[in-house]
């Protein structure tokens, strides 16, 4: 109580009081300024960069894949097409209880444990409102159950998708190829942007090599995104240039003949057409379902592919190397007509043997106690071993290896498909650099049958037939006629096949040899003539038998007596009609013994069809 | 003096305080509705709230200060009392306690005593001769740490802050010695390393992303980063009402609450901004006009506290969305979405102009 009758000095609190007041407010001042400064820094001094973070903070680009060409045959077959894969996708953010929800799916579809663990593995990578999918490539069956019982499952939807697809499977899949998902090599060699959409890329065939035509441009759409990512509208829109499709010379009837001939046997087959240098059919047996590549072959499958013995991936046609066997000898005696070591009616003696002077070696002919007297016809009809030692012993081997090289043979043909082998044709200089060792003219001897060093690929093969054919006018072999705009049906630019000639002195050489090839089918001592019996048009051919094993040929051992594995591969070239040829074939039957008994068949059936298919 | 001013007059209300609250509720109104992504249902919501605030403001201002004065020590009672309990049983609401539900409605203690903290201490101070003397110091400081701590510890820390400003701020008011001040600031300097260890961890967060935002871009700093973004690109003229894609894209977090002045500065740009701050300004001015003129040494401390409180809840939060000062839950007053400041700050107003406008009365 003594305290309250202190004197107050009030005006003096006053001044006080404003004095702090003014204080107050100059410091609020400050701050103020404080504020209005850095509102300036940020809003007028920095403010480009502020408005360009937030421009990317909303706007995203995201392509548009471009739909994938389609691939046709030469008869209008679609080889290659795109069919909406349906999967099971699942949208987190809709769904209440995962576990049950799968729990409940997984009685209606078949859902493994696999799926289940790479599904919840996205789950968490993924964005809640991104659908993530359960199950891949769902069976019709599966679609129709799962559409009853949709109103049972909100935020669970089946997606469509394109995905390649091979209506013809395993029959075509060592010429069209097949897509796969594109891999970190993959990305190497291809311009990253323009398949920022896409999820497949050609691994093979066709579908590798003509990749930059079937896959189309991408196409981008601005969208604006919110903090999370989830699209709000769509500012901009380039679309996407679909990718052009593909008309390929297979000829998907003929290619199903040459299967159904081939009957499952390990072999190839490639027909080309002479004129275009087409390819007709190619077949590599046996074959394998290109689809089961297209999204990921399970390992345990692939293995089995990859373990099995008939190596179906394997593609003989293109990288298998064969001893030529007698095929050879219809070229190697061209040779001789053309570089004079031979005429057509000079007579060789077949005693059945043949061996060089001064030496001890004996070459025996296939067929023991020989031909007898001999001509260039007859050697090529009845496939005379002897005359052809003794004529390839003339030539020597640097006008055989110049000569078969100028057909193609031993070289790659430059089919527009990768992965071809060389073959080999053998020099002097290829075996000193190769062996260390010099060239044996035994080895020409044996060279001149086809057998030793000599190896080519079943395309090679059957380019040079069709060169031969065409009277030496050489078309390089390839798959792809014509290449098409999906929207304006506008052929675009293929360039023109290469065309070479195999320059021959006289053109009267060619005559002996073709018919001597048609008489080797048609005349009443040709090795094939059984398989030419009965045709409606001539045609021309050539057996070969490459040995696999060195054994001394005697009619008696054709081979069959001995393991499948060992066995002699069994060939055949040919071409058809002889005066007008519009197809020709290399046949190669792995162990299939003779070549007029496995080989030749295959081909008369391709011609049989072919011919009369195309209205002959 | 017209009729219609008189008519004012009487009604205890203070036109060029009334007018910028006004002015600024409205502004509020139209960027909420932008921010809130033109909820209209929301707009009328807000509007209600502000109306309320409104009406509380006006019955305020019809108490005499001297009434006020009577009632401070059983307002902040009252206010402890609450906070007591808040801190027992209370609810839990984002993860901390601050609601008390009475039933009927809520309320949140620590609300009210940004209200009886500044007008204890001046009723407390206002009694004796100022300067106050260490003793009545004392006192007076411990009336303001109590409520504070207990408001820490919930915890709010944005709120606590406030109360503790309003308090300190009637002290300096009273003319408290700079001795005394300097001494108090080395202390807090001082205090520092043991008020960080006291803290929690999402409290350390804050403070370190306010250092470095760009230490976690996308985690806890992203509110900095974002709030700048959305300022910066606002640029001199704004991107225009409802074109803010910092907010409408949901870049901006808390856009309609804490950082709705982001928001303002993305859409009216600098331009606009200076618009909010001058009717601020004005308030403030307008306030500090009625702590000098006010007639008795509580009615001054206290119109002084109040608006003094007043600039700090503009500047913290503008220091927080333009990156300045750490993210403290603090609302930009009048604007932010919500109606438990918006009635806090209407009853400060209120006790305003009972202070400006029941002077002539006693004059008379």
């Amino acid at each position: 109580m003594e305290r309250q009758l202190v004197f107050r000095d009030v005006s003096r609190e006053s001044r006080v009081f404003k004095r702090r007041i003014v204080m107050a407010g100059a410091v609020m001042a400050i701050l103020v300024l404080l504020i209005i400064a850095r509102l300036i820094d940020l809003q007028l001094i920095k403010h480009v960069h502020f408005i360009t973070l937030s421009h990317e903070n909303r706007v995203k680009v995201l392509p548009i894949p471009p739909i994938r060409g389609l691939i046709y045959s030469r008869d209008g077959i679609l080889l290659a097409d795109n069919r909406p894969a349906f999967s099971l996708e699942i949208i987190p953010e809709q769904i209440d209880g995962m576990d049950g929800t799968i729990a409940e799916l997984t009685k209606i579809i078949n859902i493994n444990v696999v799926d289940t663990q790479r599904f919840y593995k996205l789950l968490q990578k993924q964005r809640r409102f991104d659908a993530v999918p359960l199950r891949f490539r769902l069976s019709d069956e599966e679609v129709a159950r799962f559409s009853v019982n949709r109103h049972r499952f909100p935020g669970v939807e089946i997606a469509a998708r394109l995905t390649r697809y091979y209506p013809l499977g395993p029959l075509t899949a060592h010429a069209v190829g097949y897509v796969g998902r594109i891999d970190e090599n993959d990305l190497e060699r291809v311009d990253v942007s323009n398949y920022s959409g896409t999820m497949h890329i050609g691994k093979l065939g066709v579908e590798k090599a003509y990749e930059d035509v079937l896959h189309g441009r991408v196409g981008y759409q601005q969208v604006e995104v919110n903090v999370r990512g989830r699209i709000l509208r769509v500012l901009d829109r380039t679309p996407a240039l679909p990718g052009k499709d593909l008309f390929i010379s297979l000829d998907a009837s003929l290619q199903t003949t040459a299967t159904e001939a081939l009957a499952g046997r390990r072999g190839a087959i490639v027909a080309i057409e002479p004129e275009t240098g087409g390819v007709l059919a190619l077949i590599s047996s046996p074959a394998y379902d290109p689809n089961a590549f297209v999204n990921g072959i399970e390992p345990e499958s692939f293995d089995t592919l990859r373990r099995s013995p008939g190596r179906p991936l394997f593609n003989r046609a293109l990288q298998g190397n064969y001893p030529p066997g007698s095929t050879i000898k219809p070229f190697l005696a061209l040779a001789a007509l053309e570089y004079g070591v031979r005429d057509p009616d000079e007579q060789t003696w077949c005693p059945g043997w043949f061996k060089l002077k001064g030496s001890s070696l004996i070459y025996r002919d296939w067929k023991r106690g020989g031909h007898g007297n001999t001509n260039l016809p007859r050697a090529i009809i009845e496939s005379c071993d002897v005359y052809f030692y003794s004529l390839a012993n003339d030539l020597g081997i640097d006008r055989i290896t110049a000569f078969l090289n100028r057909f193609g043979l031993g070289k790659k043909t430059g089919i527009d498909i990768m992965g071809e082998a060389d073959g080999l044709i053998p020099s002097q200089d290829w075996k000193l650099k190769n062996w260390h060792l010099p060239w044996y003219p035994g080895e020409t001897v044996i060279n001149g049958i086809g057998q030793g060093f000599t190896l080519v690929t079943p395309v090679q093969l059957a380019s040079a037939t069709a060169t031969l054919s065409a009277r030496g006018r050489h078309m390089q072999p390839r798959l792809v006629m014509r290449i098409e705009d999906p929207i304006t049906f506008s052929p675009a630019e293929l360039p023109d096949a290469t065309r070479s000639w195999v320059e021959i002195i006289e053109k009267n050489h060619w005559d002996p040899i073709i018919s001597a090839m048609v008489d080797v089918v048609h005349g009443p001592t040709g090795t094939a003539r059984t398989s030419g019996r009965d045709a409606p048009y001539r045609f021309a051919g050539k057996t070969g038998t490459s040995q696999l094993v060195s054994i001394d040929h005697d009619e008696e051992n054709d081979g069959h007596e001995l393991p499948e594995d060992l066995r002699d591969h069994s060939l055949f070239i040919g071409f058809a009609p002889a005066d007008d040829p519009r197809i020709a074939v290399a046949v190669i039957v792995e162990n299939g013994g003779s070549g007029s008994a496995a080989a030749a068949p295959i081909a008369r059936k391709l011609f049989d069809h072919y011919l009369s298919g195309s209205g002959i | 003096m017209n009729a219609q001013q008189d008519l004012l007059q009487r009604l205890h209300m203070d036109v060029p305080l009334l007018f910028p609250v006004i002015l600024i509720c409205g502004i509020g109104l139209v960027v909420l509705y932008s921010a809130a992504g033109q909820d209209t249902d929301l707009i009328v919501r807000q509007g209600i709230r502000i109306a309320v605030a409104l009406a509380l403001m006006f019955l305020v201002a019809q108490i005499p200060p001297d009434q006020i004065a009577r009632w401070s020590p059983w307002f902040y009672g009252l206010g402890v009392g609450m906070l007591a309990l808040v801190l027992a049983v209370g609810d839990v609401g984002k993860g901390a306690q601050r609601w008390l539900d009475l039933g009927l409605f809520q309320i949140q203690p620590s609300e009210i005593m940004k209200i009886a903290v500044p007008m204890v201490v001046a009723w407390y101070l206002a009694d004796k001769s100022l300067p106050p003397g260490l003793l009545r110091l004392i006192v007076a400081s411990l009336l303001i740490i109590i409520p504070v701590v207990m408001i820490a510890r919930q915890p709010n820390l944005g709120t606590a802050v406030l109360v503790g400003a309003a308090g300190v701020a009637v002290l300096f008011l009273s003319g408290v010695r700079w001795r005394v001040i300097a001494g108090v600031c080395l202390l807090t300097a001082l205090c520092i390393p043991l008020i960080w260890y006291l803290m929690h961890d999402y409290q350390r967060v804050r403070v370190l992303n306010f250092l470095d935002p760009q230490q976690d871009p996308l985690g806890a700093g992203w509110n900095i980063i974002q709030s700048n973004i959305a300022v910066g690109s606002g640029g001199l003229y704004g991107k225009g009402w409802l074109n803010g894609t910092q907010s409408h894209l949901e870049f901006l977090p808390e856009r309609s609450t804490d950082f709705v002045f982001a928001v303002y500065c993305e859409e009216f740009g600098f331009m606009g901004v200076s618009l909010l701050l001058s009717l601020y300004a004005f308030v403030i001015i307008r306030g500090l006009y009625i702590a000098l003129h006010a007639q008795n040494t509580f009615g001054r401390l206290l119109a002084g506290g109040l608006i003094l409180t007043f600039f700090v809840y503009i500047f913290v939060n503008m220091g927080m969305v333009t990156g300045q000062l750490p993210v403290v839950g603090i609302p930009l007053p009048l604007i932010s979405f919500g109606g438990t400041s918006l009635v806090t700050l209407m009853v400060a107003f209120g006790i305003l102009m009972a202070i400006h406008t029941h002077r002539r009365l006693l004059s008379d």
